[in-house]
């Protein structure tokens, strides 16, 4: 396992390398010159001048990309020009009101689609069976941000059973309860399409499982059902099933910048949004660096889980 | 060089037999899934509303008429109601429509070119152009794909063209794995041997054994990721990063109605509701298309 471990961290190197050459030049991607869009027509000529040799944009290319990953090495990503603060403080204090949306999502389109496709698998053809193909395809065709603003409308302004927006009540909120509830309607507006995916991979992960020989012989021994779909189909049908979540989750970080819109969660995808109008590249570069890099680490986690899961994997 | 002469009648008497036996499934199909056939219709008439969008009997989709704003449907002169700023609702979602799917094909459009040449490229020639190919895939996929889009929209300016290219940028890495894929394969079989023994070139041997068997894959993986392109854009649009107003587009309509949702739920319900629609009835045909090209894939 160490040995995989290994093996695996060195492959990080040149998609880290990768990752950081696309973020770096995604400010070079503008045809006109990054001052002067940062800045815009407004500014003077002193204030351009003074921008450019802030960031090093006299200098070539090479020399400004190697400057700038020296300093994310060092953990300086640079300066705000909008909030005129650090923009790794910043970044990394909306990273977990992030990071809490997407996890919980996880959680939830893990939980539910799960236990859904298992139910769908234990009876094929059954009404519940149909009811989450055709819940799949509604999953996969609605808007996110469509389906947010929906639940928004329905339980937080007609029903009035939650709130509406931003992660904790303006005036007297601030406790675990208080979090809970504005936390509901984001996650599950951003789960809502993972659930499908998750329970139709389950369901035909397990329909193969179940099928195979050694579930019959179980059955045949007496074991009892519960037992047999769990025991037998649901761990040797995991590896599929711990892939598709891998995959989900990385979908979540990139999907939760369009829910924060919605509900004014206060991510790191608020953030780079209201970076990107304020033509602020410095804090895009950087949500964009934190965000991937989680998004890595992740995929490291899920790659590492099936080694765990599936040892054979780890002798290829 | 004479390998098209050998055997052609035969081969020709294939290929129609082939078209018939499509033909057919394609029949069965039809009747089976009327639901496919539903959705098909369905979005013929928006295709032929926005095309026809100029001559059809509608208000002008940006005339502000503030007195007459956030009008419910069915009021006096505007079918579905007009938004906040006066603005016929049916009007704008038709000329939205002619947005809103031309970006999602031409962005589909672009990411299944720019893929398929380069999976081409990377599952036939081994080497430097393989890895390069690869490991920029790779990288692309690293990211998560709405993020990316929005990062290149960051870079390149907001606009309705830009977030078009950024989304192909990001969707065209499916279509370069799935073709590489099929080309690997394809490379070792034994009529690409024949072909190559005979004296072929590369690009008779591309063009002419490879390609052809693409196709069924490559149509499949558009006609499912049509849709999905349809929703990157209006994610974007939403965003306030791709159509720039007063252009209609459904996600922009969606974004600006936001603010009136309490008073006027319309103005947000029916763009979503288009969207919902036009991706539900893609994804349907786009499951139909595959059944009828790839029926392996249907009993899975």
């Amino acid at each position: 396992m160490r040995r995989y471990l290994a093996h695996r961290l060195l492959l990080l190197v040149p998609v880290l390398a990768g990752v950081s050459v696309i973020i770096f030049m995604v400010l070079h991607l503008s045809p006109g010159d990054p001052a002067e869009i940062m800045l815009g027509s407004q500014a003077t000529r002193e204030d351009l001048a003074r921008l450019r040799a802030d960031l090093g944009l006299n200098e070539p290319l090479h020399v400004q990309y190697l400057r700038w990953i020296g300093h994310v090495a060092r953990g300086d990503l640079g300066r705000s020009l909008w909030m005129k603060r650090p923009v790794l403080g910043e970044v990394l204090t909306r990273l977990q009101a992030t990071l809490l949306l997407t996890a919980t999502a996880l959680v939830l389109s893990s939980a539910v689609g799960v236990a859904l496709g298992v139910a769908a698998a234990t009876r094929p053809n059954s009404v519940l069976d149909r009811l989450s193909a055709v819940a799949s395809l509604f999953g996969a065709s609605m808007p996110s941000f469509w389906l947010g603003i929906v639940l928004m409308v329905v339980f937080a302004l007609w029903l009035g059973w939650l709130p509406a927006s931003g992660m904790y009540a303006p005036h007297g909120g601030g406790d675990l309860r208080d979090l809970l509830s504005h936390l509901i309607l984001p996650a599950v507006t951003l789960a809502a399409a993972s659930v499908t995916i998750v329970a139709r991979l389950t369901r035909s992960a397990m329909l193969e499982t179940l099928g195979q020989d050694y579930v019959r012989t179980a059955r045949a021994k007496g074991v009892a059902e519960r037992r047999v779909v769990l025991r037998h189909g649901l761990s040797n049908a995991l590896v599929p099933i711990v892939t598709v979540i891998g995959v989900q989750a990385g979908y979540l970080l990139g999907g939760a910048v369009l829910t924060e819109t919605v509900f004014a969660w206060p991510g790191v995808g608020t953030l780079m949004v209201q970076g990107i109008l304020a033509r602020d590249f410095p804090l895009v570069q950087g949500c964009v660096l934190v965000v991937a890099l989680s998004f890595v680490l992740v995929n490291l986690a899920v790659d590492l889980l099936y080694a765990w899961l599936d040892p054979r994997i780890r002798y290829e | 060089m004479s390998d098209a002469g050998v055997g052609a009648a035969p081969a020709t008497a294939l290929r129609a037999a082939d078209a018939a036996r499509r033909r057919r499934a394609f029949g069965r199909l039809a009747t089976r899934n009327r639901l496919a056939v539903l959705a098909a219709l369905v979005l013929a008439a928006a295709v032929l509303a926005a095309l026809l969008a100029p001559w059809l009997p509608l208000a002008d989709p940006d005339v502000v008429d503030t007195p007459n704003r956030l009008r419910p449907p069915l009021a006096a002169g505007h079918a579905l109601g007009t938004d906040e700023f006066g603005r016929d609702l049916l009007a704008r979602l038709v000329w939205g429509a002619r947005v809103s799917l031309s970006a999602g094909v031409a962005s589909a459009a672009a990411a299944m070119l720019v893929g398929v040449t380069l999976g081409v490229l990377g599952g036939f020639y081994t080497g430097w152009i393989e890895t390069v190919v690869m490991r920029l895939t790779d990288i692309l996929m690293a990211f998560p794909y709405v993020l990316l889009a929005i990062a290149i929209v960051a870079g390149l300016g907001p606009g309705l063209r830009n977030a078009m290219v950024a989304i192909a940028i990001v969707g065209f890495p499916i279509y370069t794995r799935l073709v590489r894929g099929v080309v690997l394969s394809l490379r070792e079989r034994e009529f690409v041997e024949a072909a190559r023994a005979l004296g072929a070139s590369d690009a008779v041997i591309l063009g002419r054994h490879v390609l052809p068997h693409l196709l069924s894959p490559v149509i499949v993986a558009f006609s499912l990721d049509v849709g999905a392109k349809i929703l990157a854009t209006a994610g974007l649009s939403f965003l306030g990063l791709g159509t720039q107003p007063p252009t209609a587009d459904w996600g922009s309509m969606l974004a600006t109605g936001r603010t009136f949702v309490i008073l006027s739920p319309h103005v947000v319900l029916l763009p979503g509701l288009a969207i919902f629609v036009i991706v539900l009835a893609l994804n349907l045909v786009g499951d139909a298309v595959r059944d009828v090209l790839d029926p392996r894939a249907a009993t899975r």
